[in-house]
């Protein structure tokens, strides 16, 4: 095997991949905000007593969760501008791909949550003269956060890993940089390799939290 | 906005593409699915190992896939693999081995998962019935935790089949590739996309509902 | 709310349910209960398990709906009343006269419900300030207050995993008390303590006896029913059996259930 391994070319390429670690960053950040925002949304509409509402929720979760997400971002740049018909920049078109897809399995985070919940926390709450909204923002949720914590951060990671996909539509993130730079160079191992680990340095940290948590979690229960 | 015309008509007059499509799907997903559960029970083996580096490896596997995307496995394989280990891979042979390693990682942590949640009193009593660790294994250990594997199990291949839709990337025939080329040739991409969707949650819709029946069935057994 | 004012109503009674029953599927649990109290009564409620003083009590603040029946809060009836299709009234318990009832009527459980992420202040002051919508620092005080009158003055800042059974009751009780509930309902507020920690429990609900509180308690201890009520209802099957004074229930019961009852219950001892 008589490959030069070329290092000095990692060195010269890291700015180039910082500015794409920067814009992955960015839409982690967006898409974990929104989707854990919406994912609540759809959690409650899945427990609410309405027939309709449980329904439309349980099909935005099984359609969200069975479909690859690569499709959800393709389907969002490509073919939803034709039937809103307006333009989408590839970014709008990424996050709300990604944000949709993690609703749902945030979605099923916090159900899962809200019913591990004794039913006389609940009884706690109304007893002082709770609405049932007050109960959910005061009393359980703030339980539920606290409990699926693991779960979260590994979703989070999840995202992370997801955000990539972003680059088949010419997001400038981390990936599309990666593939940019082999082209030019015609380097492949030694690109692909670092971003490899750059996506490794900027997403095992939060592994590391999670199972931490999740030790910690086992051992005080 | 103006109503858009749908004509689902032209895009499906391409279905022999998409059944072609379809059968690329399927038959990386079930090479990967093969060779992970073998790659899995190796990589499992290797982190239950009593020796130290073993157990390392290991770790370092599955860490290392459970941190970086997935897409960037497909570029890596196909582009950088073959400039280390000088040799050629299709598209096919690099989507599988992407897909193959990456699912030996995570079909690992599903076999350690399920052997690790087995009491310790039960290789305890085994081994006083004086059977070695391997006979402890598959008598008392395996069976029980097989059980408790399956559901798991299920779900990491259906992340499989999802994942094989990055085959695309590399341009491979799968379905998403399909799809895009209907996309292409009948500049009918919110139809085509859509189809496409559609098309993936009905195999997955599909295989989960058989999926139960078989749990249900394992579960009366 | 609707108010029905009637002559029999307009008396002092602080909390009054007329034919009250309550249905489970087909398991008829309550049978129409009749029940008035008059402000500063406390009515131990007893009876075998599956007799329905549960809920009782749980229809009471509206934790479970009564089937049929009605509840009357101070000379306002609960709930919505509308004639119905059969010229029967149907009546609709909108969530939000219940969560006025219920700041009114407040409730002490066998199993404290206390919230585990707030500290024991944390927990009396939840209800001042997103219920009652008062200032924090006047909550903290008011919180601060109650829970020093349960005794636990010394532990404000302790969350509920680290406190003992009988503290998270008292604490349970700081919070009810902290609302100025007009009446305080107890289900089986000892039955999930472990035997020494009863006591600590007890005199803090006899000490509110002394204040004149209204009261309801739903209790195995017949020995405290006996201490704790100005009256005693033996409840079977989903009816009212046999009520009286303490001293009538306990020494002097008229009917044989009710006796074969007290007999049974061999611990007590008064």
């Amino acid at each position: 095997m008589g490959y030069q391994f070329d290092v000095s070319l990692v060195w010269r390429t890291l700015p180039v991949l910082w500015r794409g670690v920067v814009v992955s960053v960015e839409l982690w950040a967006a898409c974990l905000v929104v989707g854990l925002a919406l994912g609540l949304l759809v959690a409650l509409a899945r427990l609410s007593p309405l027939r309709p509402l449980r329904v439309l929720g349980r099909a935005f979760v099984e359609f969200f969760r069975n479909i690859p997400a690569l499709i959800q971002l393709i389907w969002f740049f490509y073919a939803f501008p034709i039937l809103i018909g307006a333009q989408m920049t590839p970014f709008t078109a990424a996050v709300l791909g990604i944000s949709l897809n993690t609703a749902a399995f945030s979605a099923e985070i916090y159900r899962a949550g809200i019913q591990s919940i004794e039913r006389g926390q609940w009884e706690g709450a109304r007893a002082i003269g709770m609405s049932r909204a007050t109960s959910l923002r005061r009393v359980i949720l703030p339980q539920v956060f606290r409990r699926m914590l693991p779960a979260f951060t590994n979703r989070a990671v999840e995202v992370g890993k997801v955000t990539s996909l972003a680059s088949v539509l010419s997001v400038q993130e981390l990936m599309y940089q990666g593939r940019i730079l082999s082209s030019t160079f015609y380097r492949p191992l030694e690109i692909f390799t670092t971003v490899g680990l750059v996506y490794l340095v900027m997403i095992y940290p939060l592994t590391w939290t999670s199972g931490l948590l999740e030790r910690r979690m086992a051992r005080t229960t | 906005m103006q109503s858009y015309q749908w004509d689902f008509g032209a895009v499906l007059a391409h279905w022999p593409m998409f059944l072609q499509g379809l059968g690329g799907t399927v038959a990386i997903s079930a090479l990967a699915i093969l060779l992970g559960i073998l790659g899995g029970g190796l990589v499992a083996t290797a982190r239950l190992s009593r020796w130290r580096l073993l157990r390392g490896l290991g770790r370092v596997y599955t860490e290392f896939y459970r941190n970086t995307p997935g897409i960037l496995h497909f570029f890596w394989v196909y582009y950088a693999l073959p400039v280390v280990a000088d040799i050629r891979l299709g598209p096919l042979e690099a989507a599988v081995i992407a897909l193959a390693t990456q699912s030996s990682a995570f079909y690992a942590e599903v076999f350690r998962g399920g052997i690790q949640s087995i009491r310790p009193g039960q290789w305890e009593g085994a081994v006083a019935l004086g059977m070695s660790r391997r006979r402890a294994l598959v008598r008392v250990i395996l069976p029980q935790a097989a059980r408790r594997m399956t559901a798991p199990f299920v779900e990491r291949s259906f992340e499989i089949i999802k994942t094989s839709s990055l085959a695309s990337t590399l341009a491979y025939g799968e379905l998403v590739y399909q799809g895009m080329q209907v996309a292409s040739i009948t500049y009918r991409p919110l139809e085509t996309y859509t189809v496409l969707a559609l098309i993936y949650f009905a195999l997955l819709f599909v295989l989960s509902s058989l999926a139960k029946l078989a749990e249900d069935r394992l579960r009366e057994a | 709310m609707t108010t029905v004012a009637t002559a029999a109503e307009t008396d002092t009674a602080i909390l009054r349910c007329e034919r009250l029953s309550k249905s489970f599927g087909t398991l008829e649990v309550l049978k129409g209960i009749d029940l008035t109290v008059a402000p500063g009564e406390r009515i131990a409620i007893i009876g075998g398990s599956g007799s329905g003083k549960s809920t009782l009590l749980r229809c009471l603040n509206f934790m479970e709906k009564p089937t049929s029946g009605r509840v009357i809060l101070d000379g306002a009836r609960v709930g919505r009343v509308r004639p119905g299709r059969d010229g029967r009234e149907q009546v609709s318990y909108p969530e939000r006269d219940l969560m006025a009832v219920r700041r009114r009527v407040g409730m002490v459980f066998q199993q404290f419900n206390l919230f585990p992420h707030m500290t024991a202040l944390g927990n009396v002051m939840e209800g001042l300030v997103s219920v009652l919508g008062r200032p924090r620092a006047e909550a903290r005080e008011r919180a601060t207050a109650e829970l020093g009158r349960v005794g636990l003055a010394e532990k404000l800042d302790t969350y509920p995993a680290r406190l003992s059974g009988g503290q998270q009751q008292r604490v349970a009780i700081a919070r009810a008390l902290a609302m100025d509930p007009e009446v305080l309902l107890f289900d089986e507020p000892t039955s999930s303590l472990d035997p020494e920690l009863v006591g600590e429990v007890l005199r803090t609900i006899l000490a509110l006896a002394e204040e004149g509180r209204t009261m309801l308690l739903v209790t195995h201890e017949l020995g405290f029913a006996y201490r704790f009520a100005t009256r005693v209802i033996y409840l079977f099957d989903g009816v009212i059996h046999e009520e009286g004074t303490a001293e009538q229930i306990f020494r002097n019961p008229q009917r044989d259930k009710t006796r074969a009852f007290i007999a049974r219950s061999s611990e007590f001892s008064l």
